[in-house]
C-alpha cells in the first residue's frame, strides 16, 4: 500500500460541543492506483487530505505514504508528494512560469532544472501564451492547471487533488478529467477528493464513500453499485391506463415493489438478472395488450448508491466544501441529535 | 529533454538560506509589480515630512534645536514602526490566498517564508527611510554627526523594525483577515507613535501622559536615532532611564523581541493552514 491511515481522529472545537472531523477513518491506496473519497460537504474530504500532507496534526491514530510515518517525519513525506487544492494555491503576482519555478526551487532543484521543469509544464498545460503574465489575470480554469502543474513539479509519487473540478464549468471539468487521465495513464498514485458521484466513476479505480468522518462503504464503482442489487427494469407505457395491470406484471419478476414515476406511466422496479427478466415482462406484457413506450434495462448509478447508504443525496449540498464547512456541517449534525435526544427524553418523562 | 528532477543534495544551512532568498524573491517581485503598494511607501513619507515640516513647523516650537532637525528621527521612527505591520497583513493574506498551504506541504525550510517575509519588509522599510532621508534634506534637515554614528543610527531604526516585524508577522497568523491587521495596528500604533517624543517634546505633555511617553520604546527608539544623527542640539533630555540609555534600550528591545517572537512564528507557522 503507498498511502495507510488508520483509525485517523480530528476534533475541532466549537460552540455546539466538540465537532468529530474525523472519526475513526481508515484508508489505503495501492500504488499506481487512482482512490476517490466520496462524500457530501462536510463528510471530512479535506480533512483527510490535509493531514495526509502534512498540513493538519490528527488528534488520534496513524498514517504513512511510501511508508513514510507522515506525522513523525513530515518532511521527507513532502519531497514525495505533490498537493493541489480547491482553491488554486498560487501566487497572484508572480507570472505562470515564475509560480512554478519558485515551486521547483523549493523542492531544491537546480536552478537550471527548475526553469527546465517549468517551461515542460507550461507546455503540457497548454498555458504558453499565458506563462509571462502575472496570474492576477488568469481565468479560475488556468488558475487551476498552474496550481496542478505546481503539484506535479517533481513528479510525485503520490499525487492529491483535492475536488479538482469544484467550480469549474462543465467544459473545464471535462478539460480537467482529461488532464487527471493522461497523469494516471502513467501509473501515478493519485488520492482525489469528490462530491460528484460521476467523477469518481470516471476518473478513480477504488471509491471510499465518507460520511461523518469515517469510511461507511470501499470498492470499485461496479462493486458499489452491486452492493445495492443488480439491474433495474424500466418501462414506460403509451397510457396511464395500463399502470395497475403493468405494476401487477412488473411485481412477479421483479426483486421488489416496482416504483410509479411522476408522469403516471413509467415504472421502475429492481430484478436479479436483467435480460431474463425484461424478457418475460415484455412477453406478458404484449400478451395483456398493454403498448409500451419505451422498455430496458439499467444498472443502478452510483446516485442509488449513495442515496441508499447515506440517506441522503451527495450534490444536494454540492457547495464549496472545505475545513470551515466540515465544521459547520458538523455542527449541524450535533445539534440535531441534541435535539433528538431532547425528544426522547421528553417522550420518557410523559 | 526532460529536466532531471534529482533535488540537490544540500547543506542544511544552505538550504536555509537558499529558500529564504527565494522566498524573500518572490515577495520583491510582488512589491515591484503592486505600483500602489510601492506608491504608498514612497509617496507617505514624503508627505509625512513635507506636512509636518512645513504645516505644523511654524507652530510646534522645540527647546534647543530647530523642529526640523528635532523632527526628522520621529519621523523616521513612526515611519519603520508602521512600515513593520505590512509583515503582518502579508502573512495573513497569503494565508487567505492558500499560498502558505503550497509552501507547508514543500520540503523546506520551516523558517523560511518568515524569514522571506521579514527580509522583503526590511527592504521596504530601508527604501522609506532613504527617500525620508532625501525629502528631510531637500526642507533643511541636516545630519550633525561623523559616518559611523549616522550608519549606526539607520541600522538601529532597521533594526527594531526587523525585530518588530516578527512581532507583526505572529500577529498576522493569528488573525483571520488581513484588514484586523491593519485596524489593530491603527489602533495600537498612532498613540504609541504620537505618545512619545517623535514629534513633541514629553515636557510639553501633561503628566501620565509625559511619564508614557518617556518610557515609551518609540520614544527610545526616536531618541537614539536623533542623537546618533546629531539633530539633539541642546534639547533637554528627560530624567528616564530608557532615553538616558537609549541605545541600549533599542539593542535591548529589539534583541528581546526577536528571542521571543521568531521561536513562536516558527512554531506557529507549522500549524496553520488556510480556511
Amino acid at each position: 500500500m503507498l498511502i495507510e491511515a488508520a483509525g485517523l481522529t480530528k476534533v475541532y472545537k466549537a460552540k455546539g460541543g466538540p465537532v468529530h472531523a474525523l472519526d475513526g477513518l481508515t484508508l489505503s491506496v495501492p500504488e499506481g492506483t487512482v482512490k476517490a473519497l466520496l462524500g457530501p460537504n462536510g463528510a471530512g474530504k479535506t480533512t483527510t487530505v490535509k493531514v495526509l500532507t502534512t498540513l493538519t496534526r490528527p488528534d488520534g491514530g496513524s498514517a504513512s505514504i511510501a511508508g513514510i510515518d507522515v506525522l513523525r517525519d513530515p518532511k521527507a513525506a513532502r519531497r514525495i508528494i505533490g498537493v493541489s487544492g480547491q482553491y488554486a494555491a498560487v501566487d497572484e503576482n508572480l507570472t505562470g512560469f515564475e509560480n512554478l519555478e519558485m515551486v521547483g526551487r523549493l523542492y531544491h532543484l537546480s536552478a537550471k532544472s527548475a526553469k527546465q521543469r517549468a517551461s515542460e509544464l507550461i507546455e503540457m498545460f497548454e498555458l504558453t501564451a499565458a506563462q509571462n503574465r502575472p496570474v492576477k489575470g488568469f481565468s479560475g480554469g488556468m488558475r487551476r492547471r498552474i496550481d496542478l502543474a505546481g503539484a506535479l513539479v517533481i513528479r510525485p509519487k503520490v499525487l492529491f487533488l483535492d475536488e479538482p473540478t469544484t467550480g469549474l464549468d462543465p467544459h473545464g471539468r471535462l478539460a480537467m478529467w482529461e488532464v487527471i487521465k493522461s497523469l494516471v495513464a502513467d501509473g501515478t498514485t493519485l488520492l482525489l477528493t469528490t462530491q460528484y458521484l460521476e467523477e469518481a466513476d470516471q476518473l478513480a479505480d477504488g471509491i471510499s464513500v465518507i460520511d461523518d468522518g469515517k469510511v461507511i462503504a470501499e470498492g470499485t464503482a461496479d462493486e458499489l453499485k452491486a452492493q445495492i442489487g443488480g439491474h433495474r427494469v424500466e418501462v414506460t407505457l403509451i397510457g396511464q391506463d395500463d399502470a395497475d395491470a403493468a405494476r401487477d406484471i412488473l411485481v412477479r419478476h421483479g426483486d421488489g415493489v416496482p416504483s410509479l414515476g411522476s408522469d403516471g406511466r413509467s415504472l421502475t422496479v429492481g430484478v436479479v438478472n436483467g435480460p431474463s427478466s425484461l424478457h418475460r415482462m415484455l412477453g406478458e406484457l404484449n400478451a395483456a395488450g398493454i403498448e409500451l413506450h419505451d422498455a430496458g434495462i439499467r444498472r443502478p448509478t452510483l446516485d442509488d448508491v449513495f442515496l441508499r447508504l447515506t440517506g441522503h443525496i451527495a450534490e444536494e449540498e454540492a457547495n464549496a466544501d472545505d475545513a470551515a464547512a466540515e465544521k459547520s456541517v458538523a455542527e449541524k449534525k450535533v445539534k440535531k441529535k441534541a435535539e433528538k435526544r431532547a425528544e426522547k427524553k421528553l417522550e420518557q418523562a410523559n | 529533454m526532460s529536466a532531471a528532477l534529482v533535488p540537490l543534495q544540500l547543506h542544511p544551512v544552505a538550504m536555509w538560506a537558499s529558500d529564504g532568498w527565494i522566498v524573500t524573491k518572490r515577495n520583491l517581485i510582488k512589491m515591484k509589480r503592486s505600483p500602489d503598494m510601492l506608491l504608498f511607501a514612497v509617496l507617505q513619507p514624503i508627505m509625512f515630512v513635507l506636512l509636518f515640516s512645513q504645516v505644523y513647523g511654524g507652530s510646534i516650537a522645540v527647546k534647543g534645536t530647530d523642529y526640523t532637525q528635532y523632527l526628522m528621527a520621529g519621523i523616521f521612527g513612526q515611519t519603520v514602526v508602521f512600515g513593520s505591520t505590512f509583515s503582518g497583513s502579508a502573512m495573513a493574506q497569503d494565508l487567505k490566498a492558500g499560498i502558505i498551504d503550497r509552501f507547508r506541504t514543500l520540503p523546506m525550510s520551516p523558517s523560511a517564508v518568515l524569514i522571506g517575509r521579514t527580509n522583503s519588509d526590511l527592504v521596504l522599510n530601508a527604501i522609506s527611510v532613504l527617500i525620508m532621508m532625501a525629502t528631510g534634506l531637500v526642507v533643511g534637515w541636516r545630519v550633525n554627526a561623523t559616518v559611523p554614528s549616522f550608519l549606526a543610527g539607520v541600522g538601529l531604526l532597521l533594526l527594531f523594525s526587523y525585530a518588530f516585524s516578527w512581532v507583526m508577522a505572529l500577529l498576522g497568523m493569528t488573525v483571520k483577515t488581513p484588514e484586523a491587521i491593519n485596524n489593530a495596528s491603527f489602533m495600537v500604533l498612532f498613540p504609541l507613535t504620537f505618545i512619545s517624543n517623535a514629534f513633541v517634546q514629553s515636557s510639553n505633555l501633561p503628566g501620565p501622559l509625559q511619564v508614557f511617553a518617556d518610557w515609551n520604546p518609540v520614544s527610545a527608539l526616536v531618541h537614539a536615532a536623533r542623537k546618533l544623527f546629531g539633530n539633539l542640539g541642546s534639547a533637554p533630555v528627560p530624567d528616564a532611564w530608557p532615553i538616558e540609555h537609549a541605545v541600549g534600550t533599542v539593542l535591548i528591545g529589539a534583541l528581546v523581541m526577536l528571542v521571543i517572537f521568531v521561536p513562536l512564528c516558527i512554531r506557529k507557522f507549522a500549524s496553520i493552514s488556510s480556511r
